[in-house]
């Protein structure tokens, strides 16, 4: 579905910009079709900048990514998504004035029922149907936003779906069903892939396959009993352990019905 | 001699009032400075002011659910129309009432509207009032729209007053008074969007009398091309009051808006809090958009068209 040949981003310094900081450094990565594949590893490794430059938010310096079997390094935001990839942001907008009935029907680009609405709200933990006329501005808490990211997602339901730290604002018990609901996606569309950037030990043992990225490169691939032992989570104490640490939780009272 | 409606003047009034063809109920339509046709009903009587042009509107104590159009279109160049409509509305009320101008001016010469709209709004009565104003037409005319909407509110009253204009206007300048007296509530929300070489002026003034009274001001605008807006809302709290004032506008091309929500108390129980923000589109709000599979443009007018809602 996705394959990354040898993928380079530079950024200029900013106190010297003759020279180059390289953030990915000749990277190859292939997602077939159906495939879940957790890309994990420390702050700074260049996860948020690949999965960027997947979804076209980035240009590459150089290499080449194809999706679909077409060459889409130079395609746009627009052209991609309508490809089908979509995107799950760390730090979601808001909107004035967009209600989040709207924004899940320019999700799924029609008018969906209330009915489809409210179940992928329901997967992410929210489940007051009152939520649909709530507008996604700064009246929402961070959490409330960012479970509403992930609805968008599910509404558009693209064949590969990038989420970029989707644990990160979401209290603990959102955390669960957010872990069952990967799940449930994966299980649920034969063909369609995800890719989740992520620090949580509890969704890189969802992953069929999980990519540890270090300083700009992979440093690691395997399944998850493979990989984990060496990300150091349970048993090691070693510099890794900055992994066991759950990002940013983010504690809202939320109803515990549905 | 009353006026015709052409399919042109159909149309305004459709934009304007969202009307086609005559309304139900109590009604006065006026283009070009003439009455078209006008309808009162059993509780809403609508008569001719005898010292000014313009019209009195009565409505009865205890009228409920009812709607009243006064839309307006001017369509005549050189034209300036100016016109008082007051209403007198009854205690207990629960109403609607809709106005606004359309003007068509495909001239080289200004045309030109000033509507001083007052209200008083009785005991406990609830009203709701929508004014839109909107411009168009091929020429080099200026279409100037320049209101003035008086509200004075009794005691246990409440008026939502929503003042739309998006397009088309060349210049307006906007003054809007309100009074409120005890445990009165009023939720004023202004949208606006100019373009081109437009200017808009708001000046807003609401004294909060009465004791518990209420003001919400929410002022939503959009600035661009080359055009000017000022917004001067001030909420005055003479009682034990709670009033906000909300300024957001989206700064587009080389327009330029400036905000002065002010607030004045005069009493130590007067609750007042203003906020303004002025900015261009959010980066990240056009990017989400577009990871949604809307272009740039496309993104842009959703972003526009929901925050003037």
């Amino acid at each position: 579905m996705l394959k990354i040949k040898d993928l380079v981003f530079q950024v200029p310094l900013e106190h010297d910009p003759s020279t180059k900081k390289t953030i990915i450094d000749h990277l190859s990565l292939e997602v077939s079709d159906g495939a879940f594949i957790v890309i994990t590893g420390p702050n700074g490794g260049g996860k948020s900048t690949l999965a960027k430059l997947i979804m076209g938010m980035e240009k590459p310096t150089s290499g080449t990514i194809e999706f679909a079997g077409e060459d889409i390094t130079q395609a746009d935001i627009t052209d991609r998504a309508r490809l089908g990839i979509g995107y799950g942001f760390q730090q979601p907008a808001r909107f004035k004035g967009m209600t989040v009935k709207k924004l899940l029907d320019i999700a799924a680009g029609k008018r969906l029922p209330m009915l489809a609405c409210n179940e992928y709200l329901a997967k992410v933990g929210l489940c007051s149907a009152g939520y649909l006329t709530r507008e996604v501005d700064k009246s929402l808490s961070g959490g409330e936003v960012k479970r509403i990211e992930i609805a968008t997602i599910l509404a558009r339901d693209p064949k590969l779906a990038i989420y970029d730290e989707p644990e990160a604002g979401i209290d603990l018990w959102s955390f669960d069903r957010l872990t069952e609901t990967f799940r449930d996606i994966h299980e649920a569309q034969a063909g369609h892939s995800i890719v989740i950037i992520s620090h949580q030990e509890r969704i890189i043992r969802l992953a069929d396959e999980v990519v540890v990225l270090r300083d700009g490169q992979i440093s690691l691939t395997g399944t998850p009993d493979e990989v984990m032992p060496e990300l150091g989570f349970t048993s090691k104490g070693i510099n890794g352990c900055m992994l066991s640490e759950p990002t940013d939780l983010h504690l809202t009272p939320i109803p515990t019905t549905c | 001699m009353a006026e015709t409606l052409t399919a042109a003047d159909e149309q305004l009034l459709h934009e304007i009032a969202n009307l086609h063809g005559m309304p139900e109920g109590a009604f006065n339509i006026r283009k070009d400075g003439q009455l078209v046709e006008r309808h009162s009903s059993a509780n809403i009587e609508i008569s001719t002011k005898t010292d000014h042009p313009g019209i009195d509107i009565h409505i009865k104590p205890h009228t409920k659910g009812e709607t009243v159009f006064i839309p307006v279109i001017v369509t005549q160049s050189g034209l300036k129309d100016v016109v008082y409509n007051t209403f007198y509305i009854g205690e207990d009320c629960d109403i609607t009432i809709i106005a606004g101008c359309g003007i068509h001016n495909s001239s080289h010469a200004t045309a030109e509207h000033d509507g001083i709209h007052t209200f008083y709004c009785g005991k406990d009565s609830h009203v709701r009032y929508v004014e839109k104003h909107y411009g168009e037409g091929e020429g080099t005319g200026d279409r100037i729209l320049n209101p003035v909407t008086n509200v004075v509110m009794e005691e246990g009253s409440s008026c939502e007053m929503e003042l739309v204009q998006l397009r088309g206007v060349t210049s307006t300048i906007r003054d809007t008074n309100a009074e409120l007296g005890k445990d009165a509530k009023l939720v004023l929300t202004e949208k606006l969007l100019t373009h081109d070489d437009q200017t808009a002026t708001s000046n807003m003034k609401v004294n909060l009398k009465g004791e518990d009274s209420s003001v919400q001001v929410i002022s939503r605008s959009v600035a661009q091309d080359r055009s000017v807006q000022v917004f001067n809302p001030l909420v005055v709290g003479e009682a034990k009051c709670r009033g906000h004032v909300q300024c957001d506008a989206i700064l587009m091309g080389e327009a330029k808006v400036t905000a002065i929500p002010g607030i004045e108390a005069a009493s130590e129980d007067a609750v007042l809090v203003h906020e303004a923000a002025i900015g261009k589109i959010a980066g990240d709000q056009i990017v989400k958009l577009m990871t949604l599979g809307l272009t740039e443009e496309e993104a842009e007018q959703e972003i526009l068209e929901d925050f003037l809602r």
